[in-house]
């Protein structure tokens, strides 16, 4: 595959695209953190109960004759609830469980969702119409999608919402206390057990928001947020798995390299920005192993 | 009157091994009492019993109504606070997200807001500490912002795990003090577990001695600071 | 268990694995055929995850490697289709072998992402080196032939992997055995102290790594010769993913148990929608209101596997649980 020849309003436009896939993958990633933070478990269905949830959302536009953001929202609600309610009914009673057989319990979730999917919306493709047309603004001569700024302003302010949530409110606040100290948190008077349902609700709802910005861009698939679950990992992995900020700038990074990597370096191309993406990954791993702004753990004797 | 707390013929176990045999305590509104007893005898396993952090057999009765089912948030939000070993505090949250979470049970947002203005009078230095992390406090400090932070609660029932653990006496003394003002001005409860009888005996009404799960002394802690042979035998100086 | 009856329980279990194929028919026959592969692949997984303690999501990316060495000689080399099977084991070994490496600095769910990292990539690098492997198309085989007349290609097959596992189930024994496997097992308890009593890390881990990659690899190249075509899509993170529950399965640290797992890896993904008849009609039976489901309903399979999954963690904590902890005191038998 050879380069396109350079000109700079191609290069923004990668730019610009590059940071709209990046928030996508800053929001899952964010999810989760959230969730290895509340609960130490790493989801590794978080992509596959955004998938659900978005095809709710193509329910709700496509056979109820709702419009996109009233859809948008009801579909965040929806997936708090699913989210919160697997916690409690699935999560829960493994509570005590090996790190790794819980790693094992959110794989069967990813079965059971990816079949749920199947089984209720079949396995094609599906089109999803999303909240911005793909009717580029013209910026000095720089057409910039506005379907990759919405994706992009979305995200921030979900995120943005989502910090002031846990910064400002008692309920985050009590969040943040259950996943510091748990008994303490019930000395409190906290309901942890509810919290950790809330951190995997909240978790759920970010998810729904990845999937619901780029089923317009992909279309709408049962596995339409693998690769993307794969890159969200990196993202968080780099962030160091249970920094929020390490999450979406981890998030960001990802999808800009990926982009100019493929765009501009003619032996990467599209098949090898995933194992780029993960050898640097790696590499990353190797030098700081609690990744790029995560602290240094002890290991226990 | 019936006294605010009461435990009788309680019993908990660790799994197989039982760590309280059978005790029998009472703590009456507006008293200090104190726990002492050697490392080992049971006394914060009584205090982890009547918050419900350990299951047992035998009668916890609170403020009129059998507990001992009763798990620790329910007990927070009838009003007991337990400040536990090692302080419970959130190392990573700052020292004023700690303090609202003492008031995380009140649904009064303006009494709320009195109690924190209180806790600063009390602890001055929590002002202009409040948005450090609660990890980058001295041990004393974090002793009193974990005592301060029950207060936030308004308890009717302060409990008390060691405060003086790790503490300089002179420090130690200050949390006593703040623990004597309180009871005195405001009639607050307080069942105080303590290593060190003498300072214990002297801000307490009464005191019970544990050994090995069980209640082997108790009178008025005028009477035990006095009794030579409870002193030698039990506390220690 | 005296040592007698431990004798007969192999016999009668080689008598089982030699008498099948005489009273099932060549489906069957392929499918547990199959499954001789997969125990190859969970030998090697019981090695590194259930004795050693390294969670790996990676199998299935050695798998690849094998896979791949065994097209590429047969194919464009022209060697016989079995004499590639130990060069993809080696091939397969000295990747897993390096990539212990890295691995070193890794631990708990950092392992398991990277790993799982390395079963994306080798895959998406398969395809973008299309003129090593054919790209996303993949390499045929040829069809392999029986060399013994009175044997069908399905039998041969199927005493082929079987032998082969039987020799590798051997040499695992073999290498878990006396002074290695005490500190294999000592990585897996506590690294530290396994260090601190002279255990090297470096030496014990990336062998394991190795060594368990090299299984993989044969596994791999077998599971080549028995698709007649090598693609990337023959090798899912989903059969990494496969893999790693049917350790679980098995117990995790045992080899006889990787057998069960291997046989539970083949059947979950055929027979899993088979399950979900009699589980309605007992529910109908019972006076729930559930209809009828068709199981060739696109998902549905998926969605029983997963709750068999679920089901089999719930019940058997310590199958998963108590295999994988590091709580000492557990009993250490490896068979």
């Amino acid at each position: 595959m050879l380069p396109l020849a350079f000109t700079w309003s191609d290069f923004f436009q990668q730019v610009v695209f590059g940071l709209a896939i990046g928030a996508v993958y800053a929001s899952l990633a964010l999810a989760i953190v959230l969730i290895y933070r509340t609960t130490h478990v790493v989801n590794f269905a978080q992509g596959e109960m955004a998938t659900f949830t978005t095809y709710i959302a193509w329910t709700l536009t496509a056979n109820h004759g709702w419009s996109f953001w009233p859809a948008f929202f009801a579909t965040i609600v929806i997936a708090f609830g699913l989210g919160a309610a697997t916690e409690r009914v699935i999560i829960r009673p493994f509570e005590r469980g090996d790190p790794l057989t819980l790693i094992l319990v959110t794989i069967a979730l990813f079965v059971i969702f990816n079949g749920l999917i199947q089984w209720i919306w079949g396995p094609e493709q599906k089109v999803f119409l999303g909240a911005f047309t793909p009717k580029p603004f013209d910026i000095g001569g720089v057409a910039i999608s506005r379907q990759d700024v919405g994706v992009i302003v979305v995200t921030l302010i979900t995120v943005t919402v989502l910090w002031l949530f846990f910064r400002f409110t008692k309920l985050g606040l009590a969040m943040r206390a259950a996943a510091i100290a748990p008994v303490a948190s019930r000395l409190m008077g906290v309901r942890v057990g509810w919290m950790y349902a809330a951190g995997w609700g909240f978790a759920a709802s970010l998810g729904a928001v990845s999937g619901m910005m780029v089923a317009p861009v992909v279309s709408l698939s049962p596995s339409m947020l693998q690769s993307v679950l794969v890159y969200a990992f990196a993202a968080a992995v780099l962030g160091g798995i249970e920094s929020p900020v390490g999450a979406v700038v981890g998030g960001l990074l990802l999808g800009l390299a990926t982009t100019l990597l493929g765009a501009y370096v003619s032996f990467i191309g599209v098949d090898l920005e995933l194992p780029v993406a993960f050898s640097v990954l790696i590499l990353v791993l190797l030098f700081r192993p609690a990744g790029l702004l995560g602290r240094q753990v002890l290991r226990r004797v | 009157m019936a006294p605010l707390l009461e435990l009788r013929g309680v019993q908990a176990r660790y799994g197989p091994i039982v760590a309280l045999h059978d005790v029998s305590i009472t703590v009456g509104e507006g008293e200090v009492v104190a726990l002492l007893g050697a490392n080992g005898a049971g006394k914060t396993t009584t205090l982890r019993a009547i918050s419900g952090l350990v299951s047992t057999t035998g009668e916890v009765v609170y403020a009129g109504s059998q507990v001992r089912r009763a798990t620790p948030e329910r007990l927070a939000r009838l009003g007991l606070a337990h400040v536990p070993e090692g302080r419970g505090l959130f190392p990573e949250l700052t020292v004023w997200e700690n303090l609202r979470m003492g008031a995380y049970v009140r649904r009064d947002r303006r009494g709320v807001k009195t109690d924190l203005d209180r806790a600063v009078e009390h602890f001055p230095w929590i002002r202009e500490r409040r948005h450090q992390h609660a990890a980058t406090l001295s041990g004393g400090e974090q002793q009193m912002l974990a005592v301060a932070r029950a207060l936030v609660a308004r308890p009717r029932l302060l409990m008390l795990d060691e405060p003086s653990l790790g503490l300089a006496p002179l420090v130690t003394q200050e949390v006593f003090r703040v623990v004597h003002e309180l009871n005195e001005q405001e009639g607050l409860t307080v069942l105080v577990v303590e290593q060190n009888a003498q300072i214990a005996l002297t801000v307490s009404h009464r005191a019970y001695v544990l050994e090995v799960g069980r209640v082997a002394v108790e009178g008025s802690s005028a009477e035990l600071r006095e009794h030579e042979g409870v002193r030698r035998s039990y506390l220690g100086y | 268990m005296p040592i007698w009856l431990r004798v007969a329980g192999y016999a009668a279990l080689v008598a089982v694995i030699i008498a099948l194929p005489h009273f099932v028919g060549s489906f069957t026959i392929a499918e547990f055929t199959y499954a001789a592969v997969f125990a190859m692949a969970l030998f090697g997984l019981v090695i590194l995850t259930g004795i050693t303690g390294q969670i790996s999501l990676g199998q299935g990316g050695f798998m690849a490697i094998g896979a791949y060495t065994t097209a590429i000689l047969a194919t464009n080399h022209g060697w016989p289709q079995l004499l590639t099977v130990p060069v993809g084991g080696l091939v397969a070994g000295i990747a897993g072998f390096l990539f212990g490496f890295p691995a070193l600095r890794l631990a708990g769910v950092y392992l398991a992402l990277a790993t799982f990292a390395l079963a994306v990539i080798i895959p998406s690098v398969a395809t973008a080196f299309d003129h090593f492997t054919g790209g996303s198309s993949g390499i045929l085989l040829e069809l392999p032939t029986s060399p013994i007349g009175a044997l069908s290609v399905d039998m041969w097959l199927y005493y082929v992997t079987w032998g082969t596992a039987a020799v590798l189930f051997v040499a695992a024994l073999w290498f878990v055995h006396g002074k290695r496997g005490r500190a294999l097992r000592a990585i897996m308890e506590n690294e530290l102290a396994a260090t601190s009593s002279g255990v090297s890390l470096t030496h014990y881990k990336t062998l394991a790594f190795g060594v368990s990659a090299f299984y993989a690899g044969i596994a791999g190249s077998f599971y080549g010769i028995l698709s007649f075509i090598v693609t990337p899509g023959l090798f899912p993170i989903t059969l990494s993913i496969l893999l790693l529950a049917g350790l679980v399965v098995g117990g995790a640290r045992s080899f006889l148990g990787a057998i069960v797992g291997a046989i539970f890896v083949e059947f979950i993904q055929v027979y899993s929608g088979d399950v979900l008849g009699p589980v309605i009609n007992t529910a109908q039976k019972l006076g729930l209101p559930i209809g009828d489901v068709d199981k060739t309903t696109p998902g549905v399979p998926s969605v029983v596997y997963g709750v068999i999954l679920l089901l089999v963690l719930f019940l058997m904590p310590r199958g998963a649980a108590g295999l994988f902890s590091r709580i000492a005191g557990l009993t250490r038998r490896v068979v």
